[in-house]
């Protein structure tokens, strides 16, 4: 099937017998920007970690391209091109933001890691080790190049937020304000050149304006062609950016379609916002 | 092989006893506490003490000695435990490992570190069923031990604080809450874990007949594992541990001989580690609730270094002291050389990679063996040897480590601790009488045995060392490392397995280790197993974080303070370690960045 980019079908996983994401399938396309709904506890999270693979599915494929990506593990799946930032935004605290976006490109980069294919392998991931071990110490004329191209791309990446961040370039990252480590996360997924941004909340503990920004920031990622699977609360955030918005309850899939469908599913006000302000609504509409 | 279990039920009597301690507080504090070990072996001293100097009756001393055990803990972890323990689990860790050595020499200091026989307070094979001898004493030892645990699992189950015990080890923020006095149940589980940990002491000393200050840390290891192997936290995993170790254990001797005994502690260790690392009655921690993720020592910015301190550093160490050092300065400077290359090489597991390692004597005794095997029996040149005790370190502890690069935490510190006795222990059972007249360094056919000339050799290798250390440092591989030792689970979501720079960095590690190994060797033309013990790498770990755990100049400025000051100072062995442990506890407290770091 052409024109999809991640087929995930019948997926599940369970925690000590809770079914947190039971059976679910959904798309995204290249350039689609999908996004996750549902009440606390509706299994989204767990699908964007099931999708990145920070844990492994109990049931069911995922797909990219025509690659299955459900039994690999995430640093494999970052290979393959989908690049994720956390709930509580995670940067690398010690390092500096420009460090930050650096480590985002490792799965990019080939005259500094050597003979990186054999990575994967048991015992003979010590000669791609032993490699980028020789290239820091030593160098070759094609791993120079290469960090000129390194710094090339971490500049790029940083004049994204070039207002935020551009002056905190060498600042470690534990001293950015919490809005700015959101940022510096996005910077850092955006440098593995992902084929899919996989976002878990983006704008969580944000107020309105740094939500306005974060909006931003994203139409323009998406008017760049990337495609997005993201979780999120604000509907307003959701309406404006999503192409396609799923609805989530107790682990299944209970609405899709575009933004101005779902939000009038009764089914989805229900689950959402709650039966009383359901029959509210429903009287008056 | 009746008597064979008997033995290991009564070695396992002891572990139990133990690893109730350290279950208790882990569950209350997150914290492993390591002072707990040296209570065996102060428990033992002080039992010999008041029963073979002062004569006082067994039931009197008995519960003296627990009186004493208990206070001392409660002023443990009034002082130092509980300060780290809410924000800095690791830096906890750590320090209750300072407060091991400290109380283990402050006893050695009072008691002398010879062996003492233990008085026969109670007969030991007065009793018979069927073939099998045994003595009121051993009936005594698991009678209490029986009696004990129904006491305390009652007061667990019933009291007031044995219930608040429960609920703060489920959750200490919502005991919090709930208006449970956590301090309380703190102190409370510390005193009864360290009054337990006197009390197998003691019994070890009754079972085995002899009393020494410094035998506490095998047989708190042992325990540690029986805790781990139960699940952490369990209390009756603990007692189920340790039997089931005791026995394994005995049975293990029985039949391999007492050497083994490390060795298969450390292996159940790691496969425990590996196969169940919340150990049998525990939970596997989830990612989500993995406490530890990072290290704790790496915020705060290094102070600028003006250019010129370089050179003029350079000049001071490499010129102007052979120039002007007598030999004693000089002898002093290559020890201090010598440490400072094995902790500036050090910097890339427990700096940047966040694996606090603490059994890097392991990999330096290998360096020495293989360097010393070498050039004694191959004819090697030194200048060959010495890289080649570089890679063979490298290669063997890497080997060993290689399974516990999964596990996190504390448990990756107490691996690696494991790793280090069990890497001494497989030497002492292969040559166990040491080397002798290791040949000196050689420059074309000219013996190089001046202090000057060791000083220089070591010199040239520091400026190696830290040379590689800066360009690792300051490549993307020294990102990608820092990376891991910040944020795992970040790490992997942009492609980097952790695990494999893990493992890397502690190779980089091993490597400077082994060079060090072999620098010693050299100098000393003597070794034996017992250089190599846990208070060297008690003094890397020092060094390091004292001088800033990422900071590869750092090592060098720590490795200056505590051994060359030492030395000069002209401590005494013991108080020397004592300072060591209190510098450590100083530094992690106050300045976890290390005294070249601001604060932040």
């Amino acid at each position: 099937m052409s024109g999809v980019l991640l087929d995930v079908k019948n997926l599940e996983r369970h925690f000590d017998g809770l079914k947190a994401v039971d059976g679910i399938s959904f798309t995204v396309a290249p350039g689609e920007v999908v996004s996750i709904i549902g009440p606390n506890g509706s299994g989204k999270t767990t699908t964007l970690n099931l999708v990145a693979g920070t844990i492994r599915a109990h049931g069911g494929t995922i797909s990219l391209g025509d690659t299955r990506i459900d039994r690999a593990d995430s640093a494999r799946i970052a290979e393959y091109g989908i690049a994720r930032t956390f709930q509580n935004g995670r940067v690398f605290a010690t390092l500096s933001v420009a460090d930050n976006i650096e480590v985002g490109l490792h799965s990019t980069l080939h005259a500094t890691r050597p003979f990186r294919g054999l990575s994967h392998l048991f015992l003979l991931r010590w000669i791609p080790l032993l490699g980028e071990l020789f290239i820091a110490i030593v160098g070759t004329p094609a791993s120079r190049r290469e960090r000129i191209e390194i710094d090339a791309n971490v500049d790029a990446q940083l004049h994204r937020f070039e207002a935020r961040l551009g002056s905190r370039r060498d600042d470690p990252a534990y001293s950015l304000s919490y809005a700015n480590r959101r940022r510096a996360e996005i910077a850092r997924a955006m440098a593995l050149k992902p084929t899919l941004l996989v976002l878990d909340e983006p704008t969580a503990g944000m107020n309105q304006s740094e939500t306005a920004e974060v909006l931003e920031q994203l139409l323009e990622l998406k008017a760049e062609g990337q495609a997005i699977l993201l979780v999120e609360h604000k509907l307003d955030l959701v309406m404006k950016l999503s192409d396609r918005v799923i609805v989530m309850d107790g682990g299944r899939i209970i609405a899709e379609g575009r933004p101005e469908d779902v939000r009038h599913d009764p089914a989805v006000i229900e689950a959402y916002i709650g039966r009383r302000r359901a029959l509210a609504t429903g009287d008056r509409s | 092989m009746l008597d064979t279990l008997i033995a290991g039920l009564l070695r396992g009597n002891v572990y139990a006893l133990g690893a109730v301690g350290i279950s208790l507080v882990f569950g209350v504090m997150n914290v492993v506490n390591f002072a707990q070990f040296s209570f065996f072996g102060l428990g033992a001293m002080l039992a010999w003490f008041f029963i073979a100097t002062l004569g006082l009756p067994f039931w009197l001393a008995l519960p003296l000695v627990l009186v004493i055990c208990g206070g001392l803990g409660l002023v443990i972890n009034i002082t130092v435990v509980r300060p780290l323990a809410k924000f800095l689990p690791l830096a906890a860790m750590l320090s209750t490992y300072a407060v091991s050595q400290i109380l283990d020499n402050a006893s050695q200091v009072a008691f002398s570190a010879q062996f003492r026989v233990f008085p026969a307070v109670l007969p030991t094979s007065n009793l018979q069923i069927g073939n099998m001898r045994f003595g009121t004493s051993d009936v005594v030892m698991l009678g209490t031990t029986a009696v004990l645990m129904v006491a305390m699992s009652l007061f667990l189950k019933y009291g007031r604080i044995g219930r608040a015990i429960r609920a703060t080890s489920q959750d200490q923020e919502a005991a919090l809450q709930m208006g449970i006095p956590v301090a309380l149940v703190q102190h409370v589980s510390f005193v009864i874990a360290s009054a337990l940990g006197g009390l197998a002491g003691v019994f070890i000393a009754l079972y085995v007949g002899v009393a020494n200050p410094s035998s506490g840390l095998n047989i708190g290891l042992t325990a540690f594992v029986a805790a781990t192997l139960g699940g952490l936290g369990s209390l009756v995993g603990a007692v189920i541990g340790g039997f089931v170790l005791g026995i394994l254990e005995s049975f293990g001797i029985h039949f391999f001989g007492d050497t083994s005994r490390q060795i298969i502690i450390f292996v159940i260790l790691i496969v425990v580690l590996i196969v169940r690392p919340g150990g049998l009655l525990g939970k596997i921690p989830l990612i989500s609730t993995e406490p530890l993720t990072g290290t704790f020592l790496g915020k705060g910015r290094p102070f600028r270094i003006p250019r010129w301190v370089w050179p003029v550093a350079f000049l001071a160490i490499g010129v102007l002291i052979p120039l002007t050092g007598n030999n004693y300065i000089l002898t002093t400077g290559t020890q201090v050389l010598i440490y400072a290359i094995i902790a500036a090489g050090f910097t890339v597991t427990a700096g940047q990679a966040g694996v606090l390692a603490l059994g890097q004597a392991g990999p330096i005794a290998i360096g020495a063996y293989i360097s010393a095997a070498l050039t004694l029996y191959l004819d090697f040149s030194f200048w060959v040897a010495l890289p080649i005790a570089g890679l063979v370190a490298a290669i063997v502890a890497s080997i060993l480590a290689s399974p516990i690069w999964g596990v996190k935490g504390h448990y990756i510190s107490i691996a690696t601790l494991g790793l280090g006795i069990a890497i001494v222990a497989v030497i002492q059972l292969v040559v166990p009488q040491g080397l002798y007249n290791i040949p000196v360094p050689q420059w074309f056919g000219t013996p190089l045995s001046t202090p000057t000339a060791y000083y220089l050799i070591d010199f040239g290798v520091l400026v190696v060392t830290l040379l590689v250390m800066f360009r690792i440092r300051s490549s993307h591989l020294g990102k990608v490392i820092s990376s891991v030792g910040s944020d795992e689970v970040a790490a992997l979501a942009s492609g980097v397995r952790g695990r494999d720079y893990k493992a890397l960095a502690f190779a980089i590690s091993a490597f400077f280790a082994g060079i060090g190994g072999s620098l010693l060797a050299h100098q000393y033309t003597y070794i034996d197993p017992t250089i190599f013990t846990m208070l060297m790498s008690l003094l890397v770990v020092t060094i390091v974080i004292m001088g800033g755990v990422g900071l590869p100049y750092g090592a060098v400025v720590g490795s200056i303070i505590l051994i060359g000051a030492m030395e000069l100072l002209r401590f005494t062995p013991e108080l020397r370690i004592m300072v060591y442990g209190l510098v450590l506890i100083l530094v992690v407290r106050f300045r976890p960045g290390g005294i070249l770091v601001r604060n932040s």
